[in-house]
């Protein structure tokens, strides 16, 4: 794998965590519990859809072969995408929504924090813009589980429920294979193994505030780097593409 | 830089800064800190702009806003580009631009943006009857750079230009 190679498929990956954790809080629009919440995970989801497009087009330059981030959006099949699993979970009740939000964004504030030091200088760009909007969505999150898990007995057993239920999609945040390792040692990728005793420490403080437990370690499941994907995938995508498949460059 | 018909980078630079957000209409892309240069290369005037924030849906009507104005002054040979870096910051907005916001009715952002992780932002000053006497209803609001506060003196909601 060139370095080239390897920065394409970071770009990727990282622009489909974005994408498609950005298109499971945009199908939240009007209908979030009220209506400041439903503000809230849409501009959520709006901070996330516009890192997809930077990153996305910052993809297609690397490749040169004339695609754009539309392109890659709306004409890859599942396989080809490379989001973690996590971000692809559908959002269930509103404590899901809160937990994955939770875990995502505690990552993304460690993650971001250091892409900024990239010595790639577009990915450093995107990252240092990235941060401030992440600061929020963290921040967002990290009230909810506080509010609800220290709420009322139904509110805190929910909350529990969807912090374990979510736990065992967590462990693929910290995996890294040659992609990762090559541009580390370029210093344009993120090391990912310091980054997950700080994960871990920031999630604890939270749920501990939050009077909840942290999940016990089990099984972790893994794939989504490698486009092997939950159902869910393939029903985001058939309603995201649907346009552009039925319609081929249609635009208006 | 002169160029063959003698018009400055400076003066297309003067002739786009008046442009307005078209989110906040009183104040422009120049007052906001979106408008960063205008070069002159390969036959083109090279207008950078960077975001508020990175998906600012008010981009894409910026950049038509700047060639409609600069076509209007026959000036075609116009590309605008998009710059992540230096990332965008309220640090930028002059206090002109923050009296111009408060008289509109939005309160402008307190302090710089270096604001630590988790940090509350109290005591917004209602720009309707100038109390601090304010508390945050969410702080994500109609638009991306603001959140929606309400004055417990006046009862007025109203929008906060959140520090970025």
């Amino acid at each position: 794998m060139t370095k080239q190679e390897a920065l394409y498929k970071y770009s990727i990956r990282l622009g489909d965590d974005a994408l498609i954790l950005g298109h499971r809080l945009s199908e939240l629009c009007s209908r979030s519990p009220f209506i400041e919440e439903d503000l809230a995970l849409t501009n959520i989801s709006l901070d996330l859809i516009g890192r997809a497009q930077a990153l996305l087009g910052f993809a297609a330059e690397i490749e040169g072969k004339g695609k754009d981030a539309d392109f890659l959006a709306y004409r890859r099949p599942e396989i080809e995408y490379q989001n973690h699993l996590l971000n692809e979970q559908p959002n269930g009740d509103f404590a899901f929504t809160i937990a994955r939000q939770f875990f995502v964004s505690a990552f993304e504030f460690l993650f971001y924090s250091e892409l900024e030091k990239s010595k790639d200088a577009n990915l450093a760009a995107i990252a240092s813009k990235a941060i401030k909007e992440i600061k929020y969505h963290q921040q967002h999150a990290a009230e909810w589980v506080i509010r609800l898990g220290d709420g009322t007995e139904k509110s805190h057993a929910k909350m529990q429920h969807a912090i374990d239920e979510l736990w065992m999609w967590t462990g693929e945040l910290f995996e890294m294979d040659e992609v990762e390792n090559l541009l580390i040692k370029e210093g344009i990728g993120v090391d990912l193994v310091p980054l997950k005793a700080a994960w871990y420490n920031q999630i604890q403080t939270i749920l501990t505030e939050a009077t909840l437990s942290m999940p016990e370690d089990g099984y972790m499941q893994t794939g989504g780097r490698k486009g092997v994907h939950t159902e869910n995938l393939g029903h985001i995508l058939s309603e995201m593409q649907y346009l552009q498949r039925a319609y081929p460059d249609a635009t208006w | 830089m002169v160029t063959d018909n003698h018009i400055s980078v400076i003066e297309v630079y003067n002739l786009i800064s008046d442009i307005p957000d078209p989110e906040i209409p009183v104040i422009t892309i120049k007052d906001l800190g979106m408008l960063r240069k205008v070069d002159f290369a390969d036959d083109n005037y090279v207008v950078t702009i960077t975001p508020t924030y990175t998906a600012c849906p008010a981009m894409k009507m910026i950049e038509d806003q700047i060639k409609e104005r600069l076509h209007e002054h026959h000036i075609d040979n116009v590309k605008v580009n998009l710059t992540y870096t230096p990332a965008w910051t309220t640090d930028w907005l002059s206090e002109e631009a923050k009296q111009k916001m408060r008289e509109y009715g939005i309160a402008p952002p307190t302090h710089s943006s270096c604001s630590k992780l988790f940090a509350v932002e109290e005591h917004i000053q209602c720009p309707q009857c100038k109390s601090k006497n304010s508390s945050v209803i969410s702080k994500f609001g109609s638009t991306a750079c603001k959140a929606l506060y309400k004055c417990n003196d006046c009862k007025e909601v109203f929008d906060y230009f959140k520090c970025h």
